[in-house]
């Protein structure tokens, strides 16, 4: 199936077994891989059905309880199972001990107990599905959840697991990025995938576990009514938005810091240039882990909290979209008097930027508060944060599965149909998310299996777009799956990449490097001589 | 321009004072969102055509951002996000704060209607009927799970949260129709939990409120939501600890207490609005005034959402009289706001 070249991490041990007990970083990234791939399919087969069920008001395909249970598990899936794990946990276990010159991360056995952690909670959650499905939306918001009849129980808990899984990781990336290092590798030199891996791992660390305690009191609730959020028993709704968005803003930052790393390896390589700035880079992947910790109350300015609350937390959102900026117009200069290859990494790098430009700049909208009023839990909403989830987290893991393609497997996708299916994926993103602005600016709320009939052209275009963006899907599965067996054998380094993860083998040896790396200079250097200024 | 601008982003009618205001920043955040867009892709294009790979080594300089271009990059997006940030919230100050001479109508979310009260009768479910040019502030509160009360033609929604009292108020300019959607996910049929704002030129509103209550059967007088509140309070025993002479005894006596600055146990201090009653009657421990003994009990499964909102009306009701101040039908309060 691999290269038969050279001994490899894929040909040391070809068991099944091998594979299940192994301490190998890159094998436990694989695996990551392959679970978070199968359950983007399935999320994305939840949105397909989603979709459909849009086409016309009143009932197309389901009623409205499938729709809600339909719509929870959509979001569920794709948080938990595919978004939070997906670059981190695949790309960040196969690449970091690469990047930093270490035979593997600093507790190997804490690694594969994270992938066995994923899979019981991903377990747990699909039995919730098969038991009918909870229907309370990915943020299960009380009084609703601790009220309704539904399976919400075992996704609860699917949840709390997948949460451990998601603690271990980053703990493991934080300690592996502190103490194995090679000699010379100083931190800043690190390459900026690491920084963002690192980044975001000290959300994980600090966030999950208050998703962790909030998830367990919605069950207390349910099972033994503990009235923590019961307004009936002197318990307050609101506390649950509090706790529940003081893990999820952050969330949205674990989701999206690693796809900015891999953007800041990808730019580089296909421009053969080194950062614009990294040390802006830099600072302000510490600054998004730090302030966003800062801004939760966003969520609920039409709940009731104070204006004072509504205003701070709105100026802290700002802030948060400025570090954001900062990376578009580092990348953006990267590019300037670079060698720009067209290939589809590069492609989705551009679609990347794009979009996290314009779904960050309508998040700025909402910062502002008075806009807010309007779009709240709209369809707007949704479109801003799938620009952020698909423009951005998704074309960015795309753009990371065609780059390390050759690095993790030996072989290369082909070129002209990776490309095309790249131009595909970002005009039926275009198609099936800028619609839904339109939506939410005419006042379509989420969450709604029905709708009066003045909203119905602008879904038949979302729908006509997300078709679209499946068919693109389906073509890169295809010439994946082909390129594993068939594709051209890749060499060392095809795309000519400084990348530190290029200097060992493609794909590495168990042990990653046969002789130490040296670190004379920072990644991605590829010029000889040095002009200080832009201009 | 307004016009041409709604309609190319697709907004609604602008239904209210506020929707006009809040348009017009949309456009031109979104037509400088649009600008600076377009210039990225102009400048990402421009790169891609100019700086295009010709062979695989072709040399490259070592480009770093000097100081002041990064200062440039960090200043100029931070000045606008601020300067809109003003712009935005001095319109959501002006927005969350209600006039004084607004319309009082209670609003309570039920799994999947809206009911609508006014203070001295009827009330009404899923339609909401209002003057037009007059303030109205909405008092909303639910009697299950959370929901959200939306009417896009006035840009506006407001959670309407169970065991508290929220507000939000609008002024339509002009008569006419506008949907109320829920807008917070509240279970199977969220989706068509759906109403409608009646806006009637002011002549016609007084005439229809009068009609309204005429017409009801004798058996059901229209019962003001004070006198309501008066019932219940005496059934319910509140009066047994609060005065309404102005006397204190176990609890603050309410005469008055509408709209006064509380001093608080432990410092501090609390406005008595609708929101601070509400909670009183809820959670009496949260916010005990100085000098009182925290022994209320909590009244949350004990007092249905209509029950108190007319403990809330009763309590409004009771101001000391003044010389040429007569008692009116219209609920008389003291503004949060401006
Ligand atoms: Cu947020
Ligand atoms: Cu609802």
């Amino acid at each position: 199936m691999f290269p038969p070249a050279a001994e490899s991490y894929l040909t040391d041990g070809r068991t099944v077994w091998s594979w299940l007990t192994t301490h190998d970083h890159k094998r436990i990234g694989v695996m990551f891989l392959g679970l978070t791939l199968f359950f983007f399919l399935v999320g994305g087969l939840f949105a397909l059905a989603l979709r459909i069920e849009l086409l016309t008001p009143g009932r197309t395909i389901m009623g409205h309880l499938a729709y809600n249970r339909m719509f929870t598990l959509h979001g569920v899936t794709m948080v938990w199972l595919f978004m939070i794990p997906a670059i981190p946990s695949a790309f960040g276990n196969f690449l970091v001990p690469l990047m930093i010159g270490a035979r593997d991360v600093a507790f190997p056995r804490l690694n594969l107990a994270s992938v066995y952690l994923y899979v019981l909670g991903a377990s747990v959650t699909l039995w919730g599905m098969f038991e009918g499905g909870a229907d309370t939306g990915w943020t299960f918001y009380t009084p609703y959840s601790t009220t309704t009849g539904t399976a919400v129980l075992p996704v609860l808990v699917g949840v709390f697991i997948i949460g451990f899984s998601t603690i271990l990781t980053g703990l493991n990336f934080i300690a592996t990025v502190h103490t194995l290092r090679a000699p010379g590798l100083t931190w800043m030199k690190l390459p900026l995938f690491v920084w963002a891996i690192y980044g975001t791992s000290i959300i994980q660390v600090l966030a999950t576990p208050v998703l962790g305690m909030v998830l367990l009191l919605v069950a207390l609730e349910r099972v033994v009514g503990a009235g923590i959020f019961d307004p009936a028993r002197g318990g307050d709704p609101l506390l649950f938005q509090h706790l529940f968005w003081f893990y999820s803003h952050p969330a949205v930052y674990i989701m999206v810091l690693p796809s900015m790393g891999v953007i800041s390896e990808a730019v580089c390589a296909f421009s053969r240039k080194n950062a614009f700035s990294y040390r802006m880079i830099v600072y302000s992947t510490l600054g998004i882990a730090f302030v966003g910790f800062f801004t939760w109350g966003h969520h609920m300015f039409t709940s009731g909290q104070s204006t004072f609350g509504a205003g701070a937390f709105g100026a802290m959102s700002m802030l948060v979209a400025i570090f954001t900026a900062i990376k578009i117009f580092s990348w953006l200069g990267t590019l300037y008097r670079g060698s720009i290859a067209i290939e589809s990494p590069l492609l989705y790098t551009l679609g990347f930027m794009f979009f996290l430009f314009f779904g960050g700049m309508i998040g700025v909208a909402y910062a502002t508060t008075s806009l807010n009023l309007h779009w709240h839990d709209t369809y707007s909403v949704v479109a801003h944060f799938h620009f952020i989830m698909v423009g951005a987290t998704v074309m960015a893991f795309l753009g990371a599965l065609h780059y390390w393609f050759p690095k993790m497997s030996g072989r290369r996708a082909p070129a002209k149909l990776a490309n095309g299916a790249a131009v595909l994926i970002i005009f039926g993103f275009i198609a099936t998310f800028v619609p839904q602005f339109l939506l939410g600016n005419l006042g379509m709320p989420r969450r709604y299996a029905d709708y009066p009939p003045h909203f119905q052209s602008l879904h038949v275009a979302s729908t006509a777009g997300a078709s679209l963006l499946a068919f693109g899907f389906l073509i890169i599965a295809g010439y994946l799956a082909w390129s594993l067996r068939y594709g051209e054998v890749a060499g060392d380094n095809p795309w000519g990449s400084e990348g530190f993860e290029w200097r060992s083998a493609s794909p590495p040896p168990t042990h990653n490097f046969t002789t130490t790396p040296e670190y004379p200079t920072g990644p991605h250097e590829y010029a000889r001589e040095e002009v200080p200024h832009a201009a | 321009m307004n016009e041409l601008l709604r309609r190319l982003f697709f907004l609604p009618e602008q239904g209210s004072t506020f929707a006009v205001k809040v348009d017009h920043l949309h456009y031109v955040l979104l037509l400088t969102t649009f600008a600076v867009a377009v210039g990225i892709g102009a400048v990402g294009i421009f790169f891609l055509v100019r700086y295009r790979r010709r062979t695989a080594s072709d040399p490259t300089p070592r480009v770093v951002a000097p100081v002041w271009l990064e200062a440039l990059f960090i200043g100029v997006p931070l000045s606008l996000f601020l300067l809109w940030f003003v712009l935005g919230f001095k319109q959501f100050v002006w927005v969350m704060s209600p006039p004084q001479d607004a319309l009082d109508v209670y609003v309570t979310g039920k799994q999947w209607m809206w009911k609508f009260t006014y203070p001295g009768g009827p009330s009404a479910i899923d339609t909401l009927v209002v003057p037009a040019g007059r303030p109205v502030r909405l008092l909303l509160t639910s009697r299950d799970v959370i929901h959200s009360f939306y009417v896009p033609d006035f840009r506006m929604k407001r959670d309407a949260v169970p065991g508290r009292y929220t507000d939000l108020w609008f002024e339509a300019p002009k008569p006419g129709r506008h949907p109320v959607l829920c807008a917070e996910y509240c279970g199977l049929d969220h989706s068509v939990m759906r109403g409608e704002v009646v806006v009637l030129p002011p002549a016609d509103f007084d005439a229809w409120q009068d009609a309204q209550r005429r017409n009801l059967p004798v058996a059901r007088t229209p019962e003001s939501m004070a006198v309501r509140g008066e019932r219940v309070a005496a059934a319910q025993g509140c009066l047994q600890c609060h005065t309404v002479t102005g006397a204190p005894h176990i609890g603050p006596t309410w005469l008055g207490l509408y709209g006064r600055k509380e001093p608080l146990e432990g410092g501090g201090a609390v406005l008595a609005d609708e929101a601070y009653l509400t909670e009183s009657m809820m959670d009496p421990l949260a916010k005990v005034v100085a000098g009182y003994a925290p022994v209320m009990p909590g009244y949350h499964s004990r007092l249905s959402a209509e029950d108190t909102g007319a403990l809330v009306e009763f309590i409004k009701s009771l101001r000391p009289l003044r010389p040429g101040v007569t008692a009116a039908e219209e609920p008389v309060y003291v503004p949060t706001g401006r």
